[in-house]
């Protein structure tokens, strides 16, 4: 995995207009097939029942927020593979991150990863996937609307979170608000490209990994994985080699990010932001949780390699990651 | 039951550790769980980031910013140290009103129809015991609960239904649940109740929370709409 550095970033930092209270705003004009107010995650409740959510690609909304100052966490739109159009009402200024779905500005391409000035009356559209499925819009501050358990994120199959507050994504006529101003005005390092047609996942091992079978577990790290079109915020399923596990169905049990479940079908599927948090199948492991943001930029298709890690390597590249941003 | 434990600590994850502590099913080891639960909540303080208590297991989500995976352990171990089970009192108690009638649950004829019995007999089996909730999981508020007596057992519909309105209440094998808003579903529901299992304009946003006791108590037809209740047949598609 290729390291940021953030050595090379400008840094500027924007007056603050003191008199410039009035939130700026944008209107949906038009939607694409799903986009989602997201930040983190819910956390500290999935022992009731209620999944984390949060930002798929949790890396790219941290950099489109970043440019703009935000903490990393703040709340942004989850756009994906495009077809969202929106209007300024006031000019503000945003920035996005993560998938380059072909963003224009008045029709006036943009870069994937930036910052920039839509100014009053302009249209920010995004029209299809070029590389990457998800990119992340940031607005000063974060967005502007009523926290659920401490978050924003978007869980339709919970009817929780979003803009309005039941799981619903973005609708034509919805008007996101900055929850702030434009702390700074960043550009954006350099930084490691979508996967396009291979991607490597880091995945850490997992205890019950002593039930698979020899031949399944070696098969599992040496052969190619396709990701599945049947992929979702809940989860992403794998074809490849059948893989063998000795236990059968187990007794449910709290599910992580990243869980990489296989039911009897022997077909590995990859438990992310809005899964279930109990279930009954054994598990590989789970992927990194950088590895999960990267899952969530991989169209189905592409080939994926399982790379096994330890729990301090896994940790020590988060750490890095976060570090980042500080 | 043993009056010690022998806790296995397993690596789930980056940031994540299985606590299992025990390998079947039973309303006994409820006491212990809840027990481990305020442990480790205690212990790992404001480094707990999610806990995660099931029938047999505890998922420690921890924050890696403040913990190693060993560290982690380590807290665990040490939390999990002498543990002695909570008392009966430990879950909150609930009695929950419910109309069974076979135009909201369909299973409720077909179940007494399989042990050669009438329906009543059917709904005092169900009401006849204290339910543990085992574990809240498929959605927010949905407590898996158990266990109903051995004949009432009932496997999974073949076919899931789409749509099973909020406040059925339903059993599959020998659990028993509730589902807390609209949703698609593969249990035997014998019944609905009008209680709001999770509320967001409520202090307390889920009703349930692992190791509560739950009682079902059955309600006529008027009462249940004096509740509030929405008594829309269960569409069968």
């Amino acid at each position: 995995m290729a390291t940021r550095t953030s050595t090379q970033n400008v840094t500027t930092t924007v007056a603050q207009n003191a008199g410039q209270t009035r939130p700026t705003s944008l209107v949906v004009e038009r939607t694409g097939p799903l986009a989602l107010v997201e930040d983190a995650g819910r956390f500290g409740c999935r022992h009731l029942g209620v999944t984390q959510g949060g930002a798929l690609d949790w890396i790219s909304l941290g950099w489109a927020n970043w440019l703009l100052g935000n903490a990393p966490d703040a709340a942004g739109i989850e756009i994906a593979i495009g077809g969202l159009a929106l209007k300024a009402e006031q000019t503000i200024r945003l920035a996005i991150a993560g998938a380059d779905l072909g963003a224009t500005r008045d029709g006036e391409p943009l870069d994937a990863n930036v910052s920039f000035t839509l100014e009053q009356g302009q249209v920010l559209a995004f029209d299809q996937p070029r590389a990457g499925l998800r990119a992340y819009l940031a607005l000063p501050g974060g967005i502007d609307a009523e926290p659920f358990m401490g978050s924003l994120s978007t869980v339709a199959r919970e009817q929780l979170g979003g803009l309005d507050g039941r799981g619903g994504g973005l609708q034509i006529g919805d008007r996101l608000s900055a929850a702030g101003h434009a702390a700074e005005i960043r550009d954006m390092p350099s930084v490691p490209p979508m996967p396009r047609d291979e991607a490597v996942l880091e995945l850490v091992t997992g205890a019950q990994i002593a039930h698979f079978e020899g031949a399944s577990l070696f098969a599992a790290f040496n052969q190619a994985w396709q990701v599945d079109s049947r992929a979702d915020r809940m989860g992403v399923r794998l074809t490849g080699p059948e893989l063998r596990c000795q236990l059968g169905g187990m007794i449910s049990e709290g599910i992580p990010l990243g869980a990489v479940q296989v039911p009897p079908d022997g077909q590995p599927i990859i438990l992310l932001n809005d899964r279930q948090t109990i279930g009954g199948y054994p598990r590989l492991g789970a992927l990194s949780p950088i590895a999960c943001a990267q899952l969530g930029q991989c169209a189905p298709g592409t080939t994926i390699r399982l790379s096994p890690v330890t729990p301090h390597q896994a940790r020590t590249r988060y750490l890095r990651q976060l570090a980042l941003w500080r | 039951m043993s009056q010690s434990l022998s806790p296995r600590l397993e690596t789930v994850g980056m940031d994540a550790l299985m606590v299992r502590l025990f390998d079947a099913i039973d309303e006994a080891h409820m006491p212990w769980i809840l027990a481990a639960d305020s442990a480790l909540r205690e212990r790992l303080g404001e480094a707990l980031i999610d806990l995660v208590p099931s029938y047999t297991t505890l998922l420690v989500h921890y924050d890696v910013a403040l913990l190693s995976q060993i560290e982690a352990r380590k807290l665990i171990q040490d939390a999990l140290q002498g543990l002695k089970p909570a008392s009966n009192e430990a879950g909150r108690e609930h009695r929950i009103p419910v109309w069974y009638d076979d135009s909201v649950g369909p299973e409720l004829s077909r179940i007494a129809e399989r042990l050669g019995v009438d329906t009543d007999d059917v709904v005092r089996r169900h009401t006849g015991r204290d339910y543990c909730a085992f574990a809240l999981g498929f959605a927010p508020g949905y407590a898996f609960m158990g266990l109903v007596e051995e004949a009432l057992g009932t496997p999974r519909l073949k076919t899931p239904r789409q749509r099973v309105p909020a406040g059925s209440v339903g059993i599959a094998e020998r659990q028993t649940a509730i589902y807390p808003m609209r949703s698609p579903g593969g249990w035997n529901i014998l019944g609905r109740t009008a209680i709001k299992l999770f509320d967001r304009e409520r202090d307390e946003i889920s009703l349930f929370r692992p190791g509560d006791r739950v009682r079902f108590e059955p309600i006529s037809r008027e009462a249940f709409i004096e509740q509030g209740g929405d008594t829309t047949p269960l569409e069968e598609r």
